[in-house]
């Protein structure tokens, strides 16, 4: 950790005591070596930093207003959007910071699986990211309760009814979810409790994920191991400055969605105070959730001694588990869909299928859809269980170039000393 | 494949927004408003005309908790015009120094009364339906303004032939289910619009609907306002930042 180097005696002085200048300089400064070919793909990890540090700042201020209580949490919300300052802006902010959340890192997943970027020796790196959608979705839907909306509440009688189908005890969990027979005072009061708990365990999970991200760095487009100095730049400033670009753009995005259609990705029926004794005629999940919904609601039949619920709720936490797993079911030595011609097709059919089942489930469980949801949820574990182990035998890939400098420096000879002089302070 | 892909999401998309609407019964009359596009604003004589209606006629049954009568400065009303309006209302407060509720005149912090004690009370003098409270019926329903004023100004029809209407319901073609307690509300002339605006059926849905999109979110101007400087400035800053990260990576190419 000796190896900072400052004139600066302040700087010295609390480095030689606290080596946080190092500290930093290894994880996002110059000791920090990173492929240089890396593609505007790889800004979704920072925005998704950046999306939950607005959540739990915004969060934080609400939740000095809310009050969580069913006779006033509906109009304490009310209250922070008429008459506390500035208050419609911080809660717009938190509910499509929630929704924006979910887009970086649904693109950060994604490319995750385009560029193969959970094979070895990213194998944790990748689960630990599972482990954090899981998280975010837990607080997410916890969150989503809070104000106390028809949604809010049927929502959450919906999903935690789930439980029930476990045999023998699942009607005692969901007594226990609950705190009582129905979802109620005290339901509110723990995922409210939850709710400002979760994210600081995401902040502690986030941190191992890019503890694991350091040991071997990022991977890249082409998905080959950086050779040498020549094929990696120091992480700043060159991809500091890019993550803040980065950032901005992000946030003409977002403060376009929370300033001119803060409501287009919420549920209208959210706005009536939620009613134990009508039920809404489409009780519907937040969008990021509807492809999980779909395939929940897919399952209409028994087989053998399993309940058809049952059976859903094991696929639709199946669906995220098996992303567990992906690692040890794709088997093709190649990371990167630029050399494997027939996965980068089927990647997008993937895509492609996850929107379909996210259409399947903001619709109602009735035919066509259900049909079209059956065969969604059947191809998106066909995609895992068959199509990538197969692939891994079948696939033949392209020729892989010999190293990251190679493509870039094509061009010509004298690029090659311009490239490799940033690389001498690496 | 990438153009089948995205032929495939552009068609299940353009499913969507059709189903959406379908599910709500029929499909929505175009309707413009002032409030609409990130320029927005509330037009203040609409709000106006829409206040008296909601005060003359919907107030009767519905509630409107959530907003004060201090807040009807954002029609353009004077403090004095504010009191007044208070004033007309009857607020019960208390208990007193003997421990009594009682009665008083309305004060512009007060909240909007409700013209029932309860839901059941409500219930109870509709007919067996509440009528539901609409401080933020703009918002609550999908395409919420535009529901409303069709609802209001053209969704009271004869029913089909053999569509059933039972004793105490209505023929609505735009509410859920066709079947909708409330009696049309507003004849022509049901209100004397004190600016001298004829008011026909359609003129008071749209008035009364622009000022129930006020009550349901009553900062939109504002947001909209700061909306505009913010991403205005963000876009300059991403093109100052794009420029920096091009001239940080120069001499990388």
């Amino acid at each position: 950790m000796s190896d900072f180097q400052t004139t600066n005696p302040i700087i010295k002085w609390i480095e030689y005591r606290l080596p946080v200048f190092s500290f930093l300089d290894h994880a996002v400064g110059s000791k920090y070596p990173t492929p240089k070919n890396l593609s505007y793909w790889w800004n979704f990890g920072s925005l998704a930093g950046l999306a939950l540090v607005i959540l739990m700042v915004t969060g934080i201020v609400l939740a000095m207003q809310y009050t969580a209580h069913v006779d006033y949490a509906f109009d304490s919300v009310e209250r922070i959007m008429r008459d506390v300052n500035y208050g419609w802006l911080i809660r717009y902010l938190h509910m499509n910071g929630g929704s924006f959340f979910f887009i970086v890192v649904y693109i950060h997943i994604f490319r995750g699986m385009y560029y193969g970027s959970y094979k070895a020796p990213r194998e944790l790196l990748w689960m630990l990211g599972v482990a954090i959608l899981l998280a975010m979705m837990a607080t997410a839907f916890m969150g989503y309760v809070l104000p106390w909306g028809q949604m809010s509440f049927w929502g959450a009688k919906v999903i935690t009814s789930l439980f029930s189908a476990f045999p023998l005890i699942g009607e005692d969990i969901v007594i226990w979810l609950w705190g009582g027979f129905s979802v109620d005072n005290p339901t509110l009061n723990r995922f409210f409790s939850l709710h400002y708990l979760l994210p600081f365990v995401l902040v502690g999970i986030v941190v191992v994920h890019i503890w694991a991200l350091h040991q071997f760095g990022s991977n890249n487009p082409l998905g080959i191991d950086t050779k040498g100095p020549q094929d990696s730049i120091p992480f700043h400033p060159y991809y500091t400055v890019k993550d803040l670009y980065g950032m901005a753009v992000f946030l003409v995005f977002f403060a376009a969605a929370v300033f001119f259609f803060p409501n287009a990705m919420g549920e209208a029926d959210n706005y009536i105070e939620a009613n134990p004794l009508v039920t809404p005629a489409h009780i519907v999940p937040e969008w990021y959730f509807l492809p999980f919904y779909a395939i929940l609601r897919s399952i209409t039949f028994d087989i053998w001694f399993l309940s058809a619920k049952l059976i859903g709720v094991i696929l639709m936490f199946g669906s995220i588990l098996v992303l567990l797993i992906l690692p040890w079911l794709d088997r093709s030595p190649v990371r990167s869909s630029k050399f494997r011609p027939i996965h980068k097709q089927l990647f997008w059919v993937f895509v492609a299928d996850c929107v379909v089942l996210g259409w399947v489930g903001a619709n109602p469980a009735e035919p066509p859809y259900l049909y079209i949801g059956q065969a969604g949820t059947a191809y998106y574990f066909a995609h895992f269980f068959v199509i990538l182990p197969l692939l891994s035998v079948l696939e033949r890939t392209r020729p892989l170039p010999s190293s990251i400098g190679e493509p870039v420096l094509k061009g010509g000879g004298p690029a090659m000393g311009a490239a490799s002089k940033p690389m001498e302070k690496a | 494949m990438k153009r089948i892909v995205a032929g495939v999401l552009s068609a299940a998309l353009l499913t969507f927004s059709v189903q959406t609407q379908a599910a709500e019964g029929k499909a929505l009359p175009d309707y413009t408003w002032e409030f609409d596009g990130i320029f927005g604003k509330f037009d203040r004589a609409a709000m106006q005309r829409g206040y008296q209606v909601y005060r003359e006629v919907c107030a009767g049954c519905h509630a409107m908790r959530l907003v004060a009568f201090r807040n009807l400065a954002d029609l353009g009303y004077d403090a004095d015009q504010i009191k007044a309006f208070a004033a007309e209302a009857t607020v019960i407060d208390g208990p007193n120094d003997e421990g009594e509720m009682f009665e008083r005149a309305g004060r512009p912090a007060d909240r909007f009364p409700s013209p029932f004690p309860n839901d059941k009370a409500a219930a109870a003098a509709n007919g067996g339906a509440t009528p539901p409270d609409l401080s933020l019926m703009a918002k609550a329903r999908p395409h919420g303004p535009s529901y409303v004023r069709a609802l209001l100004s053209e969704g009271y029809e004869d029913p089909p032939a053999g569509f059933e209407i039972l004793e105490g319901q209505n023929y609505n073609s735009y509410f859920p289910g066709n079947r909708i307690a409330m009696a049309a509300p507003l004849d022509d002339d049901a209100v004397e619009y004190q600016d001298g605006t004829p008011a026909s059926r359609d003129q008071m849905s749209a008035d009364v609907t622009h000022f129930l999109m006020w009550a349901a979110e009553p900062k939109l101007e504002q947001r909209k306002q700061m909306g505009i400087k913010v991403v205005l400035f963000l876009i300059v800053l991403s093109g100052i930042l794009y420029a920096v990260k091009r001239k940080v990576w120069a001499d990388l190419h």
